[in-house]
């Protein structure tokens, strides 16, 4: 099978499994991306709080996951969750080992991560916001979880989207780390293809070019959404 | 806790530093290179170059390092054109393809880095140098070079210590460094834990040290940030 | 007698941007000890033709006469044109000194490195000589003690006063002042314009884009005025103010009166 055939979608062709993979991709990034946005948001609040033991656990965190390679904290992630569900299990009665589904490893490593970054993002975007405007929230009466609803969450979003596309791109290339747990994304099933068919420089290309589409597609995706979110901001710039 | 192998693993991590750093050390000045090159192709004016460079940033931000690495290790070597090549020394060598990959990968974001701080120095002075007889080199070696330096100094600090991260990567080509000696322990001793905390611990300390390192030559250079002298 | 070579002079100056020409054929003579204040409203090309005469901006049309030398231009193949001699303007630039209405102190060096910067590194003077000449020039501007302060530091006025020293530090044949005080807050102008009468009482030659009609008044020694890109009404301050024929003219200062 020559040439571009083995990237077809007929027998024997790589198409189907290369597009699989992308999806899956696709999916484990926005899981960890959305995993990232929860913890993200605690630490942030946690550093805005003016709490010192929270702000100093939040500063930690982030720095700790900063300072350690995506690589080592994928390893660690997968092993250690099913070490913990092993123990839970075996704490049922369950014998022997139960591993995680590599998907959820995968997802919450790729969180950890984000999130550690994504917490600057928000403060960043909290910070943003005019503190007049949060004035007059108060004294048109709104209490605190109405103002949080309708004011600071949208501003935060509003504020925090390039800096967001920006992880999200990260997320999509942090994803192929998960390749070493088996998961069968985009990474794993290039090396799979490369490794049966002995043209690992076709493959890996190929897969590259997936990931480029899908980075470039996405940027875009992020670039209308910002338009749209910042329409009626562009008039205080002048 | 057992002492004497908390020691003998940190031992055995530690002599896989050295790879670790020459991997980073070469990669990064290899890169700055070729960044230098990529910037000075982005600002030259002419819209082939314009359109190569960032054609080149947008590739090599928009996909994994790994497939990158294992396009330049694995994919390279089973081309025939290349292994009758003169480059085929290098490239059937693991280190080489670890260096050339992550170079060409920090390229694309310190060419990134680099655009920034020019875009950042303020025209009016250097219309000012320009004034007064400045141009060519004297004019960039003098004015623009060093105010774009202090304002690239936070991107690339961040930029040092993602690289530092990038070759643990390198465990997957066959290289042993510090990534790979861990594992290695942890498939041997089955203790999986540990090897892996203190290898966390080793990666975090570097990239300690390469912030501190970082934040004190901002310190340096920029008296003119601090509060004015009473 | 030999009349002296005029320390500057321009002649039938034009510049487009575009579609809108904004200089229009402008000629001036500055000749030793000549203080000129060159007035006009905002779109009148004043800045253009300053920022023109040391090549910042570069002139369609109009040639450029620095001390009896003539910077060479000639026409690229678009038919724009542009200098023919890259070293010339240099040399030239370094001749003449310009004071920017922001300032553009180098902000990574102090009030004394920007001072013996362009000396040093492009006059090639020796350092100990430019650093004497630059604590002189510091003193006579009033901010001797500010040598070793960074730009971030000092206010506007101190600033730009720095900015007048580190022109002079040149030994400039003519002095260009683009708005000199345009950017400073009211109280800090003062400081500035006495400097600038100072040098004007000592007989340097300077242009000068203001609009400070006190100083085009009582400090210049002609005044011109430009309107959409041509010269308006041009002669001495008591001529002008007092009685001009150029109802422009006159309908300009009653507007600058406030």
């Amino acid at each position: 099978m020559g040439g571009l055939d083995i990237f077809g979608f007929g027998p024997g062709g790589w198409g189907f499994a290369l597009l699989q993979g992308a999806a899956m991709t696709l999916l484990v990034s926005a899981c960890g991306l959305l995993i990232g946005a929860t913890i993200g948001g605690f630490v942030a609040w946690a550093r805005l709080s003016g709490a010192l033991l929270a702000g100093a656990a939040g500063q930690a965190y982030a720095a700790l996951f900063r300072g350690l390679p995506e690589l080592l904290i994928v390893y660690f992630v997968y092993f250690g969750t099913s070490t913990l569900l092993t123990a839970a299990a075996h704490a049922a009665g369950y014998e022997g080992f139960v591993g995680v589904p590599a998907f959820a490893a995968g997802a919450l490593a790729v969180g950890v991560i984000s999130g550690a970054y994504q917490a600057e993002v928000f403060r960043a975007a909290y910070r943003a916001i005019v503190r007049g405007e949060l004035e007059a929230a108060i004294s048109v009466g709104m209490n605190r979880a109405l103002m949080f609803r309708r004011i600071i969450a949208p501003q935060v979003m509003r504020f925090a989207l390039p800096g967001l596309g920006n992880l999200w791109q990260v997320a999509l290339k942090d994803s192929s780390l998960i390749s070493v747990t088996g998961l069968t994304e985009l990474m794993r099933v290039s090396q799979v293809g490369a490794g049966s068919t002995h043209r690992p420089f076709a493959f890996y290309l190929g897969g590259a070019a997936l990931y480029l589409v899908m980075t470039l597609a996405t940027t875009r995706l992020f670039d209308a959404a910002e338009a749209r979110a910042t329409r009626g901001m562009r008039r205080a710039a002048g | 806790m057992d002492w004497g192998f908390v020691s003998a693993t940190f031992d055995k991590l530690i002599g896989a530093l050295p790879l670790t750093l020459a991997v980073w050390a070469l990669s990064v000045i290899l890169g700055a290179l070729v960044a230098a090159g990529v910037t000075w192709m982005r600002v030259s004016g002419s819209k082939p170059l314009i359109a190569l460079a960032r054609a080149y940033v947008a590739v090599f931000r928009g996909t994994p390092l790994l497939i990158q690495l294992f396009i330049v290790y694995y994919g390279l070597a089973s081309l025939p054109a290349v292994r009758a090549s003169v480059f085929w020394p290098f490239l059937r060598n693991a280190f080489d393809c670890a260096v050339l990959s992550l170079a060409l990968c920090t390229a694309a974001y310190q060419a990134e880095i680099f655009r920034g701080a020019l875009l950042a120095v303020p025209p009016g002075q250097v219309e000012a140098a320009r004034a007064c007889g400045m141009s060519g080199l004297i004019l960039f070696r003098r004015i623009i070079f060093p105010i774009a330096l202090r304002h690239a100094l936070p991107a690339y600090s961040t930029e040092m210590i993602s690289m530092v991260k990038a070759t643990a990567l390198v465990s997957l080509i066959t290289l042993w460094d510090v990534m790979s000696v861990a594992l290695k322990i942890r498939n041997d001793t089955l203790v999986t834990y540990l090897p892996l905390i203190i290898a966390g611990a080793i990666y975090f300390a570097v990239n300690y040290i390469i912030g501190a390192a970082f934040l004190g030559l901002e310190r340096r250079l920029s008296p003119h940030l601090k509060p004015r002298p009473s | 007698m030999l009349a002296a070579t005029p320390a500057l002079t321009v002649e039938k100056m034009h510049k487009r941007f575009g579609p809108l020409e904004v200089l229009k054929g402008v000629s001036l003579t500055a000749n030793d000890g000549d203080v000129i204040s060159i007035l006009g409203s905002s779109g009148s090309g004043k800045s253009t033709f300053l920022r023109c005469i040391n090549l910042l901006e570069i002139p369609d049309e109009g040639v450029v006469t620095v001390a009896g030398e003539t910077i060479e231009m000639r026409r690229r193949r678009d038919g724009r044109a542009e200098p023919a001699d890259r070293r010339q303007v240099d040399r030239i630039r370094s001749e003449l000194g310009m004071v920017f209405q922001s300032f553009n102190l180098w902000s990574h060096l102090t009030v004394l490195e920007n001072l013996i910067e362009a000396p040093v590194h492009v006059q090639k003077r020796p350092r100990a000589e430019c650093v004497e000449e630059a604590r002189a020039l510091l003193a006579k501007v009033g901010i001797a003690d500010k040598w070793s302060y960074y730009p971030a530091h000092l206010s506007g006025g101190q600033q730009q006063r720095a900015a007048i020293a580190r022109a002079l530090a040149m030994r400039p044949k003519v002095m260009l002042f683009d708005e000199p005080t345009s950017a400073l807050d009211p109280e800090l102008v003062g400081e500035v314009l006495r400097v600038m009468r100072a040098l004007a009482e000592e007989g340097r030659t300077m242009l000068v884009v203001t609009h400070e009609m006190g100083f085009a008044r009582d400090v210049s020694t002609r005044v011109m005025f430009l309107h959409q890109g041509l010269v308006e009404a041009e002669g001495p301050p008591d001529e002008l103010f007092s009685g001009s024929t150029s109802d422009r003219f006159r309908q300009f200062i009653s507007k600058e009166r406030g």
